[in-house]
């Protein structure tokens, strides 16, 4: 069940690597969560609400515990310990108990021989709901997760000329191929071994160990293959129901959910609308940007407070803004829960935000990439929260390098229509199309922000082997999620102890190591690097103590905990920072981006995009042109294809023939530059790289399609409606 | 009911439930979980395999209807423990990440480059536009494909 110890044989920071799980990869072998298999293991199925809002009078299980295969149908009376979890709260409840409060809630449980089986008996458990009215409407919601308003500087301040405007985002869904899945198995001691994709163990142990009324060293989580995370497999989705069905039936116990299950398994971008207003001087430079920004947070909390801190302390754009008054609100409803994606509150406002500078500059009949390098921020100046810039931020670099890639001329016609709007449903022999060119600009935070104690381990044993060889085996919980952090290990490994013959990763679980934290917040490559640099550097002290050699069956074993520089939490009043910076670092990308529209049909084409990418030191190149080119992609689908449809909070396209996402014939090619200035506080310079491409490229996408257009555009998805009848 | 259907040159058998698609009985009952299960309806190409061939998602056939037929798929393209060109070409352009939907993207390249042994961009961009990839953004992808066409 756990994946065998992987050996890096080549590599050192900054170098293209090959990624170490690529053979495995390639094969078929690499076993993901849902390839998972124990002898005797059972098949777990949830039960969930077809409402977005009822109460529940009762569950009755009788008829499905008779039915043919099936050994444990569980309600929130079997949760052995705390009935509820969560990632910041613990609002969520483990099985509904006298409510549900949105589409897909998880009521009940069941285990069977076959997943069949468990799928009839879960459609045979009867749940008596008096449905309610749903709060589906953001601005009719009563309850706020978080509010939070920044007030800098003078909140009134006039401009010469100002803009204004209203956007709105749907909700978008990490959509990662790999569905929700893992195994539960009973250590026959009261305890459980959790095999499960995931994006941080220790925080899935910390939340399921209280809620199966267990010791943590009870609760052992071991990462299996994860198929693709994005921030979805931040919260917890199958872990406690898959424990609490192997305890009940002494089994090991597996649970996959499909497609249509996991858009309801796990939580979403959080959909927006903002209204914004921007004040400049005749000149060009900001004077004030007062922007109100509204999260569906949907049913719970989530890391919801998290993403309305994010929306709000970014939501200028990485530029130098006297004075603002930015007001934000999450709040609770009925729609599908909403919490962490790849680029966390700040894709909502970088859309808003960058579409107000292009109408800023139209107005002030400036080029737009100008008006962006006169207001660019740079070291030593001020953010709207009050928090200086200290380390490094080279917006002016990264514009300058972004807007000197040349983009290519128009492609002439005819052509094949494949490279046409429409493209293979050759729609158009190209009379209606017609081409754009758009920029824009974005930045977020690297690692954890106001004040969460955001740390890392890793432990490294080095052994001589049989030969006399040196190897250095590296324990680290840090989730390997697709990003390549596996790869930062080794690398990081090597470069510290040269005189090592091999590394070897041992696998990833609670078992064995401290938390690494979370694989989120663009924090996994600069926290690893730190914590597996400082264990590699003991076990170079203590063999330089034992003379510079080990004999075989000799060994160091040096366990470290890393930290950034602590932050503290912004004033719930004014929104400024309080003891000291609120955010860690930050990471900026500019992009410039070709479209064309077929203006008949408002079918849509990008045919290009260039794009220049802060990234502190790129640790392994390869890997980070991989990023921005996977983080343009998810930016692409939201700005044209990607919204979960609702109706009274009632998911409508739970699939992927009705959730589209960007196919090989979406992507245009995406030529990036590295632009790399080190952050002095980081190791090797190293920012993370994954989620500045998602911030910047919707907002790229739509300055493109409105210079198309002539039309303001001011929705994401884009639809044809949008675009059609010019 | 009992199968018998041949897998990556091996005779193989299983007893299977009727509705059992292909994909459920390569996963479970032979062992072979390289196709992977990522919509079920056809739309992302993750199960792609070979049926006497011709491409095809595992997840679409059932798993009676391969029975007496030839089945391919990503654990049986590499000879003596070799990869296949195809598998080497996306492990050494970054083609993979989270990795989940490399099996079929390999298979469905496979079958590309036997029918057009050197394709153009646009043939690539076509053929592979029935399997979604989340993470790459597919140009290292299309790296893949052209190195593997070049080899």
């Amino acid at each position: 069940m756990s994946a065998p110890s992987r050996r890096l044989e080549l590599g050192r920071v900054g170098e293209s690597v090959r990624r170490i799980d690529a053979i495995p990869k390639v094969t078929g072998e690499f076993a993901y969560a849902s390839d998972l298999f124990a002898a005797g293991m059972l098949f777990g199925h949830t039960v969930r609400s077809p409402h977005s809002a009822a109460q529940v009078k009762g569950v009755s299980t009788m008829e499905a515990k008779g039915m043919p295969g099936v050994h444990a149908v569980l309600t929130h009376r079997d949760v052995p310990g705390e009935k509820r979890y969560g990632l910041e709260f613990p609002d969520q409840p483990v099985l509904a108990m006298d409510e549900v409060r949105y589409f897909g809630e998880p009521v009940a449980l069941v285990a069977a021989e076959h997943p069949e089986q468990a799928r009839r008996a879960a459609a045979a458990v009867q749940v008596d709901y008096i449905p309610q009215k749903p709060v589906a409407d953001a601005e009719k919601a009563k309850e706020a997760v978080r509010e939070l308003t920044i007030r800098h500087g003078d909140v009134d301040a006039a401009g010469e000329v100002t803009v204004s405007g209203y956007y709105e985002l749907g909700i978008q869904d990490q959509a990662f191929l790999g569905p929700e899945s893992g195994l539960a198995v009973p250590d026959g001691k009261g305890g459980v071994d959790i095999y499960v994709a995931t994006q941080w163990l220790h925080v899935d142990r910390d939340q399921v160990a209280p809620c199966l009324g267990l010791p943590p060293s009870q609760v052992r989580i071991h990462l299996a293959g994860v198929g693709g995370a994005f921030g979805g497999r931040e919260d917890l989705s199958m872990q406690i129901h898959g424990a609490m069905l192997a305890l009940q039936t002494n089994r090991p116990v597996k649970m996959v959910y499909n497609r249509e299950e996991s858009f309801a398994g796990h939580v979403h971008r959080h959909p927006a609308r903002i209204w914004a207003e921007h004040r400049a001087t005749r000149d060009g430079k900001l004077t004030n940007v007062r922007m109100k920004i509204l999260l569906d947070g949907g049913a719970y909390a989530s890391s919801s407070t998290a993403v309305c801190s994010n929306a709000a302390s970014f939501a200028a754009g990485p530029y130098n803004v006297p004075n603002a008054l930015i007001e934000c609100r999450a709040v609770f409803t009925n729609n599908p829960p909403c919490g962490a994606m790849r680029g966390f509150g700040a894709v909502q406002t970088c859309f808003a935000a960058e579409a107000q500078m292009d109408k800023l500059a139209v107005a002030l009949e400036m080029d737009p990439v100008e008006l962006r390098i006169k207001n660019a921020i740079a070291q030593g100046d001020t953010l709207p929260t009050g928090q200086r810039i200290e380390g490094s931020l080279p917006v002016e670099e990264v514009l300058r390098r972004c807007a000197a890639i040349p983009e290519p001329d128009a492609e002439e016609l005819p052509r094949d229509p494949i490279r046409l709007p429409g493209g293979a449903g050759n729609t158009t022999r190209g009379d209606g199309v017609r081409r754009g060119v758009g920029f824009a600009l974005g930045y977020k935070n690297i690692c954890y922000s106001e004040g969460f104690d955001d740390y890392c381990a890793a432990r490294v044993r080095l052994y001589a082997d049989a030969g006399g060889d040196l190897i250095a085996e590296v324990h680290s919980a840090a989730a390997e999620v697709g990003q390549g952090v596996v790869n930062i290990i080794g690398q990081v490994a090597r470069t510290e102890l040269p005189e090592i013959a091999d590394v070897v990763i041992a696998p990833h679980s609670t078992a064995a190591v401290g938390s690494a934290g979370s694989s989120s917040a663009s924090r996994q490559t600069w926290m690893t690097a730190g914590a597996v640099r400082a264990a590699c550097l003991a076990v170079r002290d203590e063999l330089e103590r034992r003379g510079g050699s080990l004999a075989p069956g000799d060994e160091i074993d040096e366990e470290r905990v890393y930290r950034h520089r602590q932050t503290s939490p912004l004033d719930p009043e004014t929104g400024q920072i309080t003891t000291g910076p609120a955010h860690v670092a930050f990471a900026c990308a500019a992009m410039k981006v070709v479209v064309e529209v077929d203006v008949e049909l408002g079918l849509t084409r990008v045919v290009w995009v260039g794009t220049a990418q802060d990234v502190g030191k790129a640790m392994n190149p390869q890997a980070v042109s991989g990023q921005i080119e996977g983080g343009t992609a998810q930016g692409l689908g939201l700005a044209l294809m990607e919204e979960i449809q609702t109706k009274d909070g009632l998911i409508t396209n739970a699939s992927f023939t009705d959730y589209l996402i960007p196919t090989a014939l979406d992507m245009p090619p995406v030529i990036s530059e590295l632009v790399e200035e080190p952050e002095l506080a980081a190791p090797y310079g190293a920012k993370g790289v994954g989620e500045p491409p998602t911030v910047v490229s919707t907002a790229a996408i739509l300055s493109a399609l409105r210079n198309a257009t002539g039309r303001e555009l001011n929705r994401v998805p884009v639809k044809p409606d949008d675009i059609v009848g010019l | 009911m009992r199968v018998a259907l041949t897998v990556n040159g091996e005779p193989m058998e299983a007893e299977v439930w009727e509705g059992e698609s292909l994909l459920y009985a390569l996963r479970e009952h032979l062992g072979l979980p390289g196709s992977k299960n990522a919509c079920e309806q056809g739309e992302c190409g993750s199960c792609s395999v070979l049926l006497d061939g011709t491409l095809v998602c595992a997840c679409l056939v059932l798993a009676a209807q391969a029975d007496g037929h030839e089945v391919v798929t990503v654990e049986g393209l590499g000879a003596d423990g070799s990869l296949h060109p195809v598998q080497e070409a996306f492990a050494t352009t970054g083609a993979v990440q989270c990795g989940f939907c490399t099996p079929g993207l390999i298979v469905a390249t496979v079958d590309l480059l036997a029918r057009v042994p050197d394709p153009s961009d646009d043939e690539i961009r076509e053929a592979l536009s029935g399997n979604l990839c989340r993470c790459t953004g597919y140009a290292k992808i299309f790296d893949a494909v052209r190195m593997a066409a070049g080899s």
